[in-house]
């Protein structure tokens, strides 16, 4: 179900050693599971799609699990909020942002019984799992969207961090977009901020105001796509649906669906088959959701909707080479007919036709 | 009618410790109210946010874990807070005094270099700081520079320096190009205190700047002076105090504990340069030298209140399901409540009646 095995190698010197069958678990008819948001529930972004995820599990298990979950925690000062997790009888314990990956392998450590999963990271050991969404798959569809939307040839991009990530993002989103559009242009900008609604929105006013008329982010809240609403532009919802926010903007959002993968895990924990592994699911796994293409021609939705089954069917890979760098030189092809999800998770270039640098 | 407000001429020693304790009360009961409004139990509250944090030793070491970078700031504030001079940079003093202290660190990775590296990294880091202190503190003094604005503006250059090398020059390489450095060899790592605890020796850090500011503030020239220049600035001129040597000094003072700090929280806790060091510590160090009263001793117990409003919030969350809304509103209230009892002690609230005035 879904795709494995994302660093295996590369990641060998960073992780810990996987010991040899590891805890064997038992079966258990009660247990608790722990989250660890990076932002508020109500960013209706990032946290509030894992806040679902949550949810959903309560839902699955009645009386059989229960959910607790500690918000707006810093990533410099998260691991105290873990450990006390940890402390207070949780046997799976989800870490969702980044930034944990040192305090919750720490902490994964020091409680070898108890389960662990961080999300986005490459730091694994015996009872500390990884798990992230590929959501560049859903960004090509968006970028080809956006490059037949729009009516300047200039398309936007509000980003979080120049993270690989977000980079791959806004690659992905860009090469979608020159694939059915060669004189596009892209404006990025970055917030510096995962979730500040008014850095976003300042962030998204600033592109608008470059004559930028659909834009995107890779930021949590929906302040982006609010202001492109009120300057009558578009915008693609980010991690949750975002059409109550900007009906007539909103042209389909990208969701993260967390919700199918924290309830099997739960379940395996609960089965006692819970394994260290790393998840990367796409939109064949169900973990990136597309919502209904709406406020666009009907060519525009067909093709958007091909484009959709394409990937999930495996025909079309939004990395597929060749890919070109910025510096007119091909990359190195490392996986098979398309980038290698090495390259991916580690992308660190923007390809060409891209007139911004990385900032450094 | 209208509230009328006016200074007490003796003040009551004991009304004065009194009021901080009056002040916790209030503002228990005014949160106790809050949650009963919202259907739950305002003792369980009470016990998860107050007790059990102080009746577990693993709570009480994370409690002066997180109080060691809040007391070593405050404490530097307050030399600057008590001479009338307005050092709001202090979360960037503790960025570029984790820059400087790191800095050795990552150039001594991978290298068998020894024992050396610690001492010589808090150093730099102390360095580091009390530079970054020392330019709002130069800019006012030769060219009259609001001091407010310029420390309070560096903060942003220094957070943008360490944004800046953590993604560039001190990426690990083997990072899959995430901004963080290599995680700091053994030897650039601020030791725990006990073995398996989170206490590392900044906490003896930070209480031996408390002592030695204790015996600085009470009983030398320096804190003498220190006292004349906020109180009475003219006559620590006539007194032949320097208001630019004295403004150099506090800064400098200040801005070398914040740095010392900074390195204490990536060297002892964080082990690596990342975007992000601190949970505003900088800025949260403000008001724990005011809840202290700018008093070393005051400092101490604040930063141990507040590092307690933020496990009590964590423990109130995970185990009552409080929102995380509740404690930050709670540690308003609380500041509110200690100034408020302050005022009180220190002023006479008359109520005048229309027209009885001036």
């Amino acid at each position: 179900m879904f795709s494995g095995k994302v660093f295996g190698a590369l990641a060998g010197a960073a992780v810990l050693a996987l010991s040899a069958g590891g805890a064997v678990a038992q079966p258990k008819d009660k247990i608790k599971v722990g989250f660890i948001y990076v932002g508020p529930v109500g960013d209706h972004g990032w946290s509030y799609q894992h806040d679902q995820g949550r949810q959903a599990i309560e839902k699955a298990f009645p009386g059989k699990v229960t959910t607790t979950f500690v918000e707006s925690v810093p990533e410099a000062d998260s691991e105290r909020a873990i450990e006390q997790l940890a402390r207070t009888g949780h046997d799976l314990i989800f870490t969702t942002s980044f930034g944990f990956m040192e305090p919750t392998l720490k902490v994964a450590k020091k409680y070898p019984n108890i389960k662990f999963e961080h999300a986005t990271g490459f730091k694994r050991a015996p009872n500390l799992a990884t798990y992230a969404a590929k959501f560049h798959e859903g960004r090509y569809i968006i970028g080809q969207i956006a490059g037949k939307m729009t009516k300047t040839d200039t398309i936007g991009y509000v980003g979080a961090f120049p993270i690989p990530e977000v980079i791959a993002g806004i690659n992905a989103f860009y090469l979608g977009a020159q694939s059915v559009n060669p004189d596009v242009k892209i404006k990025i900008v970055f917030a510096n901020t995962w979730y500040d609604p008014a850095k976003e929105g300042d962030a998204a006013k600033a592109l608008l105001d470059q004559g930028v008329d659909v834009l995107a982010q890779h930021t949590d809240s929906p302040a982006p796509i609010q202001a492109a609403e009120a300057r009558g532009k578009f915008g693609f919802g980010q991690a949750s649906d975002m059409e109550r926010f900007a009906p007539k903007a909103q042209l389909t959002a990208i969701v993260d669906n967390w919700s199918d993968y924290y309830v099997a895990r739960t379940k395996a924990v609960l089965d006692g088959t819970w394994k260290s592994e790393d998840t990367w699911g796409g939109l064949d796994s169900k973990m990136v959701v597309m919502t209904p293409y709406k406020n666009m021609p009907d060519d525009v939705k067909k093709l958007a909707e091909e484009t959709e089954a394409a990937i999930r069917s495996g025909k079309l890979n939004p990395f597929k080479c060749p890919i070109i760098g910025q510096d007119g030189k091909e990359i190195e092809c490392k996986g098979n007919g398309a980038l290698s999800d090495e390259q991916v998770l580690g992308m660190n270039f923007y390809v060409k036709g891209i007139e911004d640098k990385i900032p450094q | 009618m209208r509230f009328e407000l006016t200074p007490r001429t003796n003040i009551s020693p004991v009304m004065r410790a009194v009021a901080p304790v009056v002040a916790f009360i209030t503002a228990f009961l005014i949160a106790g109210f809050v949650i009963w409004l919202m259907g739950r139990s305002p003792i369980a509250a009470f016990d998860v946010y107050v007790l059990q944090p102080l009746s577990d030793p693993w709570s009480l070491q994370e409690l002066v874990v997180k109080a060691t970078p809040l007391a070593l700031i405050a404490i530097g504030l307050s030399y600057c807070f008590r001479a009338n001079l307005w050092n709001i940079g202090a979360e960037g003093q503790y960025t570029m005094g984790a820059i400087f202290g790191s800095w050795l660190a990552l150039n001594t990775h991978g290298t068998d270099a020894g024992l050396w590296v610690l001492p010589l990294m808090l150093l730099l880091s102390i360095l580091g700081g009390a530079l970054y202190g020392l330019i709002p503190a130069f800019l006012k003094t030769r060219f009259g520079v609001n001091e407010i604005l310029t420390s309070l503006m560096l903060v942003y250059v220094a957070q943008q320096i360490l944004d800046y090398l953590a993604r560039g020059p001190w990426r690990d390489p083997k990072g899959f190009n995430f901004p963080q450095s290599v995680t700091f060899d053994p030897a650039a790592t601020l030791p725990s205190i006990l073995e398996e605890s989170r206490v590392h020796y900044g906490a003896i850090f930070a209480l031996v700047a408390i002592l030695v500011t204790a015996v600085i503030l009470g009983r030398t020239l320096f804190g003498y002076r220190l006292k004349l220049t906020g109180d009475a600035p003219r006559a620590a001129q006539f007194a032949g105090f320097s208001a630019r040597s004295t403004t150099l000094a506090v800064f400098a003072i200040s801005g070398g504990l914040a740095g010392l700090a900074g390195i204490v929280e990536v060297s002892g806790q964080i082990g690596q340069i990342q975007p992000s060091i601190s949970n505003n510590y900088g800025f949260t160090a403000i008001t724990v030298a005011f809840l202290g009263r700018l008093n070393p001793v005051g400092i101490l117990i604040a930063s141990l209140v507040v590092a307690l409003t933020f496990i009590g919030g964590e423990n109130a969350q995970i185990l009552l399901k409080l929102p995380l809304d509740l404690t930050q509103a709670f540690q308003g209230i609380l500041l509110m409540c200690v100034l408020a009892a302050d005022a009180m002690v220190s002023y006479r609230i008359r109520f005048a009646t229309r027209g009885g005035g001036k």
